[in-house]
């Protein structure tokens, strides 16, 4: 599927002369940034599609109480893998994929800070994937879940999960390149004129991220250096028959772990700030407030971890810590979705495709945050950790959450990357497909682990049948919301009604080059006129009464 | 992992430095600090673990671990100290446009570096225990290999700006930034083998 | 806004503040989400949930309302292109839903503070790692337990929930050893009874030592809203009332290999007459020949799904026969004289 979607790149070639992209360039090592976001999409796109066909086998699987689809000996390895690939494979280097397009192009600089480090850090993806594919095969694939706690993934194959943590050592150092350079383009390559304040809420979602990706993932890639002594060489760290502890292993994963969430929602939060706008004619409310609440839960975001391991062995008082510190991370969330609300009330939204993926996103979301605060208390915590509870908590903020705030960016930033539009009747039913799916499949599932029903679990209790038919209707609907989206992407990049170069009348600098941009963006170096939100102008009765699009086009002739 | 990553600011300052994009500021240190900052973070998680092993532990080192030999770690850190002090002399020297000072100064450096690795070597070869006796063995060797991995990287960076300053006008007062990187990389390893020091054989 | 709504802002916002309001109250006590409250500590878990649940079904209402509101009331009008009104912030308003979310976690923290202390999860028996302060306490009940495993040397104790304040420092009542192995629960009873099911009676504060042999497991009643991860090398503990009679599920909730769904057990709850009644009889069938019998078909299930296990997937997997399970649970079942 990834390659159908590339085939058509030849039309993606812009007609301007100087330097010609060329088809091939989307198949090689490239040190563009936009072939390489390009490149990030497609591959993350298929891998979400393949770990999405295992969520929906598992979901067959579990439509029964008993084991009976996937059985015993495959179920465990597909969860793991589902997991795995969904966040390393889909979501995070779905992330690097707007970063790499969007953060050139709205610093107004030519290209990444380090073009070569960048196309290294995409080509370390697909061999990771890659990896993870074929441990699958091995004669045990992971199957000691996404977590892969000692001691059972020292018990299950040696190979399969010696695979897993070598897929794991390549992604994050993918991660941490891709974070170096994204840190060093948004704070060193600024157009002149640009403050920190000048710039879209998305590079300062990414300026977050980058700095928990930074500080987070190298401890990850200790605790499976570890891991894989453990593992191959006969050590004990995590190991408790040769005096290791296998809670050291929970207290290193989750210092990644937890900000992973982050490293994940992050530049899905500087999407919705930046389409919201766009779409409500409205100046994004509490510029500030949405900056620095990035920079609050980034931070956060670092010493909330032993929250996962409110049951495991973690003393009293420590629990206590870590409920206040994780609850406090209610305060710069709430901040952005209040604002979010507020940048849209009073605005005149115009409700496409892309709109209506940022609005989905905001209110699942709220559905993920405000069970996220429940899971935070301890006594409760204690009750629903490790059930479907925490499956359906994530599964909002991650699908409900990063998922759909992709899809808004996908549709809106499209027509620029490929030069023609979307189609708005496919997104719409994209959109209802999703959305129904999506709340159908995950909202039961809080009901269930109230009810009893732990997570990871192939048989369970017949009790539960009802709830977990639904569930898996649910998700059949979600699978098959894939589809119109994959035919309105490949359709459009063939047949699509042509984009201009603003077709959003946005004001944020990506939009003042061609769709799809020339090679090195910008034909001069763009003009920083108005900030990036200065939406209404065109309504204030002082000023003239020129559309913000007659202005765009004055500064396009002056320029 | 490592050597794919550490390789990479070097790859740009030569394929791409001033290539097609020549005309912005030289961004490259300043990548080259975050880069560090972030492997900084493997050790401090491979530390932390350490420190929690020891801390949860009734007795450490577990008993059985023979006695740890100070003499010859003391000299390395010496040796490895030192060498960062010789090291930045062969900056200052390409400050002055000095290309002889350099290659004196980070000759030295490379000998100093390769005396600690031997040191380590021998240490390896002498020692009465083995990787997988007990937890403190374990993570002894993982923490000390790891760092002399760096070691070796950073012996290798060192080596490739000796090899590259026989080019005449490779290296200049304006233009070293191979220098400054090696020798960045180089602070660092020092550093990270001080708190490595100071908690596997002094606490 | 008047053209479409003639009622004025303030009293239609009042209306249905007031209406969202009510709502959430009554949904917070009726959501009917929860299983049956067994012990002495679910009923304040649950009022705590309630109140959360209330506070969420608000919010909830409210934002959600704003959004569909939002949609209605402001999208574009056909033909209209210009833009919305250049409002780009309210400090006031910025400063309210700062300080909103800022007590509703406040009065959260403080309440699930307050809730896990009642429960007992603070008890310093229980709540650090204090290997040197249980080795001194030999009086405490969980002393009795140290020592023998860790290979390492080092004595982890007793992490979990412990005494609740109105019994710290006190011993419990009935103190059971809890072993968790691939794929079953074995519970060792003052006086070496092994069993595979596991009985305690209502209104006293039972205690739980859980071990575990292999892998992490985790020990779950969501009834009594308490759960506990079993790990190996380490004792943790559960402290706990229970209140209702009735059979509960014991259920694994930390995943442990392929039957990790198959690893259930059963926990009743009896009165304290029908209890001893029970305890005499297994004392009586231990003492036979063998004191595991009562709980020999758990064990069997246990082994054929374990060797099923080794025999499909874990090649690796170290071999833990029927005997070894016997050793561990005599010996524990020692310490308790």
């Amino acid at each position: 599927m990834s390659t159908s979607i590339l085939e058509p790149t030849p039309q993606a070639a812009p007609e301007p002369p100087e330097p010609e992209r060329h088809w091939k360039d989307f198949f090689g090592f490239s040190t563009d940034h936009k072939v390489i976001a390009i490149q990030y999409f497609v591959v993350s796109f298929a891998f979400y599609m393949i770990a999405g066909a295992m969520a929906t086998t598992i979901r067959v699987e579990l439509a029964t109480p008993d084991a009976d689809f996937l059985g015993y000996e495959h179920y465990n390895g597909v969860l793991t893998l589902h997991g795995t690939m969904m966040i390393f494979l889909w979501i995070v280097p779905a992330g690097a994929a707007f970063a790499n397009y969007l953060i050139p192009l709205q610093v107004g600089a030519k290209d990444m800070a380090f073009p070569v480090m960048n196309g290294l850090a995409f080509w370390l993806v697909p061999p990771g994937g890659a990896l993870l594919l074929l441990s699958l095969l091995a004669e045990t694939p992971p199957s000691a879940g996404w977590t892969s706690y000692p001691p059972l993934s020292l018990m299950t194959g040696q190979v399969g999960q010696m695979m897993w943590i070598l897929a794991l050592l390549l992604l994050g150092t993918s991660s941490i390149l891709g974070g170096v350079n994204f840190v060093t383009t948004i704070l060193k390559m600024r157009i002149p004129g640009m403050t920190l304040y000048d710039m879209p809420l998305f590079c300062w979602a990414m300026l977050a991220t980058s700095l928990l990706i930074l500080i987070s993932t190298p401890v990850l890639a200790g605790a499976l250096i570890l891991l894989s002594f453990d593992l191959l060489a006969g050590t004990a760290f995590f190991n408790p028959t040769g005096g290791g502890d296998p809670v050291v292993y929970q207290h290193m994963f989750w210092f990644y772990s937890h900000p992973a969430v982050y490293i994940m929602v992050l530049p899905v939060f500087g999407i919705i700030s930046d389409v919201l706008p766009v779409h409500a004619r409205k100046p994004v409310f509490g510029y500030k407030a949405i900056a620095y609440s990035s920079l609050a839960i980034a931070f956060l975001g670092n010493i909330v971890w032993a929250h996962h391991m409110f049951t495991s062995g973690t003393p009293g008082w420590l629990r206590m810590f870590f409920m206040a510190a994780t609850m406090v991370i209610a305060v710069p969330t709430g901040i952005k979705v209040f604002s979010w609300v507020a940048t849209i009330w009073g605005g005149k939204l115009r409700l496409n495709s892309a709109m209506l993926f940022a609005i989905g996103f905001v209110s699942m979301f709220l559905v993920g945050g405000l069970s996220g605060v429940m899971v935070a208390s301890v006594p409760f915590d204690i009750h629903v950790h490790d059930t479907y509870f925490i499956v359906a908590h994530f599964h909002y903020v991650l699908f409900g959450g990063s998922v759909f705030g992709i899809y808004s960016g996908l549709y809106h930033w499209y027509p620029k990357m490929v030069g023609r539009m979307l189609d708005e009747t496919w997104g719409k039913v994209h959109f209802v497909l999703t959305f129904v799916g999506f709340n159908l499949c995950f909202f039961p599932m809080h009901i269930l682990g109230l009810q009893g029903m732990p997570r990871r679990v192939v048989q369970y209790d017949p009790a539960f049948e009802d709830i977990n038919r639904i569930c898996t209707i649910g998700s059949i609907i979600l699978a098959v919301s894939t589809l119109p989206f994959l035919y309105n992407a490949i359709r459009s990049w063939f047949w699509g009604e042509k984009a201009s170069a603003n077709p959003w009348n946005a004001l944020t600098l990506e939009w003042q080059t061609s769709s799809p941009p020339i090679i090195e963006n910008f034909e001069e170096e763009p003009v920083l006129w108005s900030g990036p939100y200065d939406y209404g102008i065109d309504s204030e009765p002082e000023e003239d009464d020129r559309s913000v699009a007659e202005l765009l086009a004055e500064v396009k002739a002056e320029m | 992992m490592q050597t794919t990553v550490d390789t990479t600011p070097e790859n740009d300052a030569v394929e791409h430095g001033h290539g097609a994009h020549g005309d912005h500021p030289d961004h490259r240190l300043f990548g080259m600090f975050v880069f560090l900052g972030a492997e900084a973070m493997i050790f401090l998680g491979l530390f932390a673990a350490y420190l929690t092993f020891r801390a949860v532990a009734d007795v450490w080192p577990p008993a059985g671990t023979p006695e740890r030999e100070l003499l010859l770690p003391g000299i390395n850190t010496i040796i490895l100290i030192s060498s960062s002090f010789i090291m930045n002399r062969g900056n200052q020297a390409i400050r002055k446009n000095d290309v002889k000072g350099l290659q004196f100064w980070f000759g030295i450096t490379a000998a100093l570096g390769a005396v600690f690795l031997v040191g380590q070597g021998y240490e390896y070869y002498t020692n009465t225990f083995g990787l997988t006796d007990n937890l403190f063995t374990s993570t002894f060797y993982v923490l000390t290999g790891f760092h002399g991995l760096h070691v070796m990287f950073g012996l290798s960076l060192i080596l490739m700006v000796l090899l590259r300053s026989t080019t005449p006008g490779h290296y200049s007062s304006e233009s070293h930034f191979g220098v400054e990187a090696s020798e960045l990389y180089w602070h660092f390893v020092d550093v990270v083998w001080i708190v490595l020091f100071l908690i596997l054989y002094i606490l | 806004m008047e053209r479409v709504n003639k009622i004025p802002p303030a009293i239609s916002l009042t209306i249905a503040g007031t209406a969202i309001t009510i709502a959430s109250i009554w949904y917070g006590q009726h959501h009917g989400w929860l299983p049956e409250a067994a012990s002495q500590n679910a009923p304040m878990v649950d009022e705590l949930f309630n109140l959360m649940m209330g506070i969420s079904t608000w919010l909830f209402l409210a934002i959600q309302g704003a959004l569909v509101v939002a949609i209605i009331k402001f999208r574009k009008k056909p033909g209209d292109e210009t833009d919305g009104p250049p409002i780009e912030g309210n400090l006031m308003l910025e400063l309210v839903w700062t300080a909103i979310p800022v007590v509703i976690v406040m009065v959260l923290a403080v309440y699930s503070f307050d809730v896990y202390q009642q429960m007992g999860g603070l008890d310093p028996m229980a709540s650090h790692d204090h290997s040197r302060v249980a080795s001194v306490k030999s009086g405490a009940a969980i002393a009795g337990s140290i020592g023998e495993d860790a290979p390492g040397g080092g004595d982890r104790v007793a992490l979990g929930i412990g005494a609740n304040p109105d019994v710290e420092g006190n011993a419990a009542d009935v103190t059971i050893d809890v072993m968790g192995l691939q794929y079953a629960w074995l519970f060792t009873y003052p006086g070496e009874v092994g069993t595979g099911e596991l009985h305690v009676p209502a209104g006293k504060d039972i205690q739980l030592n859980i071990k575990a042999m292999d892998v992490l497991h985790a020990f779950w009643v969501p009834q009594f809203r308490l759960k506990q991860d079993a790990i190996p090398g380490r004792t943790t503990q559960l402290r706990f009332r229970p209140e209702v009679t009735g059979h509960y599920p014991i259920v694994c909730a930390e995943l442990c290999g392929p039957f990790h769904g198959a690893m259930r057990s059963e926990i009743v709850v009896d009165t304290p007459e029908d209890y001893e009644l029970w305890l005499a009889e297994q004392v009586a069938t231990a003492s036979d020949d063998s004191r595991l019998a009562t709980n020999e078909s758990q064990l069997e299930l246990a082994t054929e799904l374990r060797d099923a296990d080794r025999l499909m997937l874990h090649p690796n997997m170290p071999d833990v026969s029927a005997e070894m399970v016997a050793q561990m649970s005599h010996m524990h079942a020692h310490h308790h004289p």
